[in-house]
Formats: C-alpha cells, sequence, structure tokens
C-alpha cells in the first residue's frame, strides 16, 4: 500500500495546447482518479443571442472554436433552416460537403501533428503540419480566410467555387495523399511509435456505451456510430462507410484517424465530380418559430444543438453540446490505472478542444 | 451506397415525480443519454433529457417543466455521467437539483456573476427566496 | 548576458482563447512561416522564457493564471498580444464572463489585430517584439553596470567615515 498524493496537472502545461486542469490522485506513479476542473476558456457565449438576431449568430457561433470553426457555422445554419422549411439549393449542399471534409481533413492532420509533439517526435510534428498547409492555401484560395472563413449563410452559401478553382483542388488532393502515405508509415509502423501508443488506455465497446462517448474516440473501441449515416447534404449520394476498429486503445484511435483522412479525400473527389450546378443561395422570408434538435459529425465527433425560436428575430435559447464535453466522462475513465508519464497522451488521445467545451 | 438511417425524433411531456423511472426506462431499453439542457421562458424552466438509440438512431426527448423553485432529483445514480451536464445546468440557470452525484457546488465553472443566463429579475427573486427558506429552517433548529 | 537577446526563449499561453490565433501562432514555427530562423524557440517553461505570446480575452479564472506567468518570468521580458480578443475582448467583450483584454492583467507591449490573426502579421510582431526585447536587455545591463558603481561609492564613503571615525 502505497502513499497517496494529489498532483496538479495543468492549465499550462507544454503538452497540452489548451487550459484544462486534473486532479490527479496518484499512488506511487499509478493513477487512481482524476478529477477534471474546466471554467478556463468559459465565455458565456450563449448569453450573445438576446444581443444579436439569428443572422448575425453565425459569425459568434463561428467563434467557438477555431479548428472546426466551418462546422459550428454549418450545423447552426442547418438548426435554423430546419425550423423554417428552407430548402437549401442542391450546389449549396456539396459546396457545404466539400468545404466540411477538407475541415475534416485539417484538423486530423493538427491532431496528428500534436501527437507526434506528444511523444517527442519533433520532426514528425512539423512534416505533418506542412502538409496541412496545403489544405489552409486551399482554403484560402477559395474562401479568403485561412482557419475561420465565414462562407455559410442561412439560407445556402456566400461564395461559389467555379470548375477551374474544383480542378484545382483535385490537383493539390492529388499531392496531399501522397505526402500523407509517405507520413502513415511513421504513424503506423514505426516500433518506437508503436510501443508508446499500444495497449494504453483500453476501453471496451460496453465501457462506451455507457459512458456515451462519440466520434473517432467511439469508433476505435467498436461502435458503428456516424451522423454522416443521416443522409444529410451530400451524403445521401456518396458512397460512405464509417471506419472502425475494435482494439480501443491510443494506437486504435491514432489508426482509425489516418483512415479517416483518406476515406475525407475520397468523398470529396466523388463530390466534385457529382456537383450539380444552379444557385447557392435559397431565399429566406419570415422570422423562425420552433425548435429542433441538430445533429451532424463534426472532426471530433457528434455535436448536437438545440435551438429554441418564437417568432422573433431573436433567439430564445441555443445550447450548443459538443463532442468532447460527451468525452470528458470517457477520459476520466481511460485514466484510472493509468502510468503519470502516459497522461499527455491520454488527455490528447481524445483530440481535446476545450474551448468547445466551455464555450 | 451509403444506407441511411431515417430516425424518428420525439419529444414526451412528463412530470417531474416520473422522471427517474422514465429514465430507468430508457436506459434498460439500451438508449443511451444524448444531452441534457434547460431553457427559461414565461416563468418557468424547461428541461430536455435526450436519449439516442445506436442501431437507427432514434431521437427520444423527456420535457420536463418545473417551478422556479421546485426541487427535482438528479439521474446521476442511473447514468453516473450525467454529472457535468447537471452541474451546468445547477451553475447557469439556478435549477434546484438534489442529490448529484459529484457536486461542485456551483464551481464547475466558477464563474463570478450567479445564474447568468436567467433575466436579472428572476435572479433576485430566487436568491431572496432561497434565503427566506434558509433562515426559516436554521430558525427552526436553534429554537430545538 | 549579451548573447541572451539575440535569441529569446518564447513562452505562449491561451487564455479563453477560440484556438484561431493560437494554431496560426502554433503554424509560424513550424515549415513554411517558420519564425525560428530569427533565433526563437518555443519553451514550456515560464521562468526560461523572455517573450510572452498571449492570445484570447481574460475572465475571472485565468486572471490569476496569467498574472502568475507574468510574474515568474525574468526581466527584461516583453508582452505580445495576439488577436482581437487580446487587445479588446474582441466579439466577446459584452459576454458575462470577459473581463477584457490582456492589458487589464500585465502590461501588453505589442497588439497584433486580426480574426484569426494571420501568420504574417504575427512574424511582424515577433520581429518587433524582439527588437524591444534588445533594446530592454541593453538598458536591463546598463541598470546592472549603474548599480554595481553606485554600491562600490557607497562602501568607501562607509570605509573612509569609519577611518575618519577611528582617527577621531
Amino acid at each position: 500500500m502505497g502513499k497517496r498524493s494529489i498532483i496538479p496537472y495543468g492549465p499550462q502545461h507544454p503538452v497540452l495546447p489548451e487550459p484544462i486542469h486534473l486532479d490527479l490522485v496518484v499512488e506511487d506513479e499509478r493513477i487512481i482518479e482524476a478529477i477534471p476542473s474546466i471554467g478556463f476558456v468559459h465565455r458565456g457565449l450563449e448569453s450573445l443571442i438576446t444581443k444579436k438576431d439569428y443572422n448575425a449568430m453565425v459569425y459568434v457561433v463561428e467563434r467557438t472554436c477555431g479548428i472546426c470553426s466551418f462546422m459550428h457555422g454549418m450545423t447552426y445554419c442547418e438548426g435554423i433552416e430546419q425550423i423554417m422549411n428552407i430548402e437549401v439549393p442542391g450546389r449549396a449542399m456539396y459546396l457545404r460537403t466539400i468545404w466540411g471534409e477538407m475541415s475534416r481533413i485539417h484538423s486530423h492532420l493538427l491532431w496528428l501533428g500534436l501527437l507526434a509533439d506528444g511523444y517527442g517526435f519533433e520532426s514528425l510534428f512539423y512534416q505533418t503540419w506542412r502538409i496541412r498547409e496545403k489544405v489552409l492555401d486551399i482554403f484560402e484560395a477559395t474562401t479568403g480566410g485561412r482557419v475561420i472563413f465565414s462562407v455559410n449563410k442561412v439560407g445556402g452559401c456566400i461564395r461559389d467555387m467555379n470548375q477551374d478553382k474544383l480542378n484545382m483542388i483535385l490537383r493539390e488532393l492529388d499531392d496531399i495523399e501522397k505526402k500523407v502515405k509517405e507520413i502513415q508509415k511513421t504513424f503506423l509502423f514505426d516500433y518506437s511509435v508503436q510501443s508508446r501508443l499500444k495497449g494504453i488506455g483500453i476501453l471496451t465497446k460496453e465501457q462506451v456505451h455507457d459512458l456515451s462517448c462519440v466520434g473517432p474516440f467511439a469508433r476505435a473501441s467498436g461502435l458503428d456510430m456516424d451522423m454522416r449515416y443521416l443522409g444529410k447534404d451530400a451524403y445521401k449520394d456518396l458512397e460512405f462507410h464509417a471506419i472502425t476498429s475494435n482494439d480501443g486503445d491510443c494506437y486504435a484511435r491514432c489508426e482509425v484517424r489516418v483512415r479517416e483522412i483518406f476515406q475525407s479525400i475520397d468523398l470529396i473527389r466523388e463530390a466534385i465530380g457529382k456537383i450539380p450546378d444552379g444557385e447557392i443561395d435559397a431565399p429566406v422570408k419570415g422570422l423562425p418559430n420552433g425548435e429542433t434538435f441538430m445533429r451532424v459529425e463534426q472532426p471530433r465527433g457528434e455535436a448536437i444543438y438545440y435551438i429554441k425560436t418564437s417568432g422573433k428575430a431573436f433567439v430564445d435559447r441555443l445550447r450548443i453540446r459538443t463532442p468532447t464535453f460527451a468525452n470528458l466522462p470517457g477520459l476520466c475513465e481511460t485514466l484510472k490505472g493509468a502510468n503519470l508519464a502516459d497522461v499527455g497522451l491520454l488527455v490528447l488521445s481524445i483530440d481535446p478542444c476545450i474551448s468547445c467545451t466551455e464555450r | 451506397m451509403v444506407d441511411i438511417k431515417n430516425p424518428v425524433e420525439s419529444c414526451e411531456v412528463i412530470e417531474a415525480k416520473d422522471l427517474l423511472v422514465k429514465v430507468l426506462e430508457k436506459k434498460k431499453e439500451g438508449l443511451r443519454l444524448s444531452q441534457i439542457c434547460a431553457a427559461y421562458t414565461d416563468g418557468k424552466y424547461e428541461l430536455s433529457y435526450s436519449f439516442e438509440n445506436e442501431e437507427n438512431f432514434d431521437f427520444v426527448t423527456l420535457r420536463v417543466y418545473l417551478e422556479l423553485e421546485e426541487e427535482i432529483p438528479s439521474v446521476s445514480e442511473i447514468l453516473p455521467h450525467a454529472v457535468f451536464y447537471e452541474n451546468e445546468m445547477k451553475e447557469l440557470y439556478g435549477v434546484n437539483i438534489k442529490m448529484i452525484n459529484l457536486d461542485f457546488e456551483n464551481k464547475l465553472y466558477r464563474i463570478k456573476t450567479k445564474t447568468p443566463l436567467l433575466p436579472p429579475e428572476e435572479r433576485k427573486r430566487i436568491e431572496d427566496a432561497r434565503k427566506s427558506i434558509a433562515e426559516a429552517e436554521g430558525g427552526i433548529k436553534e429554537e430545538d | 548576458m549579451s548573447m541572451v537577446k539575440k535569441s529569446p526563449w518564447v513562452l505562449h499561453y491561451d487564455g479563453s482563447s477560440c484556438n484561431g490565433c493560437d494554431i496560426e501562432v502554433l503554424a509560424c514555427l513550424t515549415p513554411v512561416y517558420d519564425a525560428e530562423r530569427f533565433g526563437i524557440i518555443n519553451t514550456g517553461d515560464p521562468m526560461q522564457a523572455d517573450i510572452l505570446l498571449l492570445t484570447g480575452g481574460i475572465n475571472s479564472q485565468n486572471q490569476a493564471v496569467v498574472k502568475q506567468l507574468y510574474d515568474q518570468m525574468p526581466r527584461p521580458k516583453v508582452v505580445v498580444a495576439i488577436g482581437v480578443c487580446a487587445c479588446t475582448g474582441g466579439v466577446f467583450k459584452e459576454c458575462y464572463n470577459i473581463i477584457g483584454g490582456a492589458d487589464t492583467t500585465v502590461p501588453v507591449d505589442i497588439y497584433v489585430p486580426g480574426c484569426a490573426a494571420r501568420p504574417q502579421a504575427i512574424i511582424d510582431g515577433i520581429v518587433q517584439a524582439i527588437d524591444l526585447f534588445q533594446k530592454r536587455s541593453d538598458e536591463h545591463e546598463l541598470l546592472m553596470k549603474n548599480k554595481g558603481k553606485k554600491a562600490d561609492l557607497k562602501t568607501k564613503e562607509n570605509n573612509n567615515s569609519s577611518d575618519k571615525g577611528n582617527e577621531a
């Protein structure tokens, strides 16, 4: 029986990109329990609904998180469109899908780089982010912004992409795919990386169900749940099957995300081949009246937006349930019984986006 | 082609005293808890407990309408990971939830303003009501 | 001491930011926009850092953390506020939990606007911070030298007065 002590972890730590505080109850290098303490990034943006009307709220919602910013704006717009029964034209749906899948590629590449930095492989971190710069160049060429690009509005999209730009995207994607294939050899088959990631932080399928985990974190334990099966936007015409793995450890989570990058590249190619011509926005008449729960698969998992309106220009209630908020109990469960040296990697394996969690 | 799921979304209004039984029923049916949220309209709280089916993505919401000072029991004994949602509701809206498993006592986000999402006039009414209840209980204990 | 000023170390802390400016700061330190060619390195230890990069607004929870980080850094030091949230509070200025920009807690020297701030603007801010840091290092060295001279003068006076006392 060793002596128990409490070690504070965070909010400022070289491995963590964002401030989160964990109190780790430790006995001889093994963690018994972890109690999270969040609230450093809490801005309270849900209170801005009283000051900005439902059109201007798109800009606020996009700034919930800089990494998944496009998907947040898209989810909000789709929620309002469902309340007002607006039918978005086909071309706008395909454009949203293309930008959304590129957003997923950029988010997974970012996570892979941070994971490499987390176990000390700095040159791999730099190589991964260099590939990611190509995706950001595509964003800048098509929308004008690198991380936060407001191209969503209630009713459709603000900008269009002509055929030259779509051909440019196809050329760049070939290059990106070639480079990611070289990088994946190190992430998946290198001996030192495997010995750091295999066998730690295992969660079984029953635990994932009991704790309601979402996203690649849950799919790595064998749960086949992906909101793209709902067939919204262009997904009803595309060939899509969710990627799962059965091991449930950190290596499986890394593998699921690497394979999702290749799947997103194939989905974008298919969407560019099938994109219809036509308008990119629909006219919006009247004010929203009703409520909805809108579910969308963001890069980190399933996000649920609860929007409640009652015929005024200002929304009554906006509640954002982000995927990291749902994965926090899963994190506390994986930390039990882990070594103190693995805490950084385990926190990174849920792909934490603390600014999403605390809004 | 992708096998598209067409989920059924439904909303059921229940009383506060039936909450624990209904939540236990949903858990036994194999549904998972998706989210719990609170809203405020016309002088009452509207709590929504949402459940999701992992096979066909059906979405079921249980809706409870509460008066401002009414008590409601916590579901964290049946669903342990609901503590974060319930602590958030308690801190941001002042919902009177009893017996939460891990009660952060309004220090989950550690905000300086109390119950910031309630309109200011309701905030004062709740604080005065709770103070008078606490004083009444304290008064009875002194008499003993 | 004079060699330190040519390669200052950078500490980056995110206080209630949405992450847009943070990943642009990290993108500055990686290939393509490489800011390390100016001699800086990203460190995680505040006691070894010279330049503090702050993103995001200040709220009641992280005010104490930012103040502690600033106090732990040794002098001379430079503070750069990156992004419009760190300058004034940004689009969240009217939220109930945001007190304001970084200058409500620590003295800021350089403001880099933008939402999210572009890497070109961030590198411009870092280069100006390096110039300011070099100037402050020179002033700091001069101050230390003058302090040393004053200390010598005082000890000489004390010795003279004690000699006079002994003679008397």
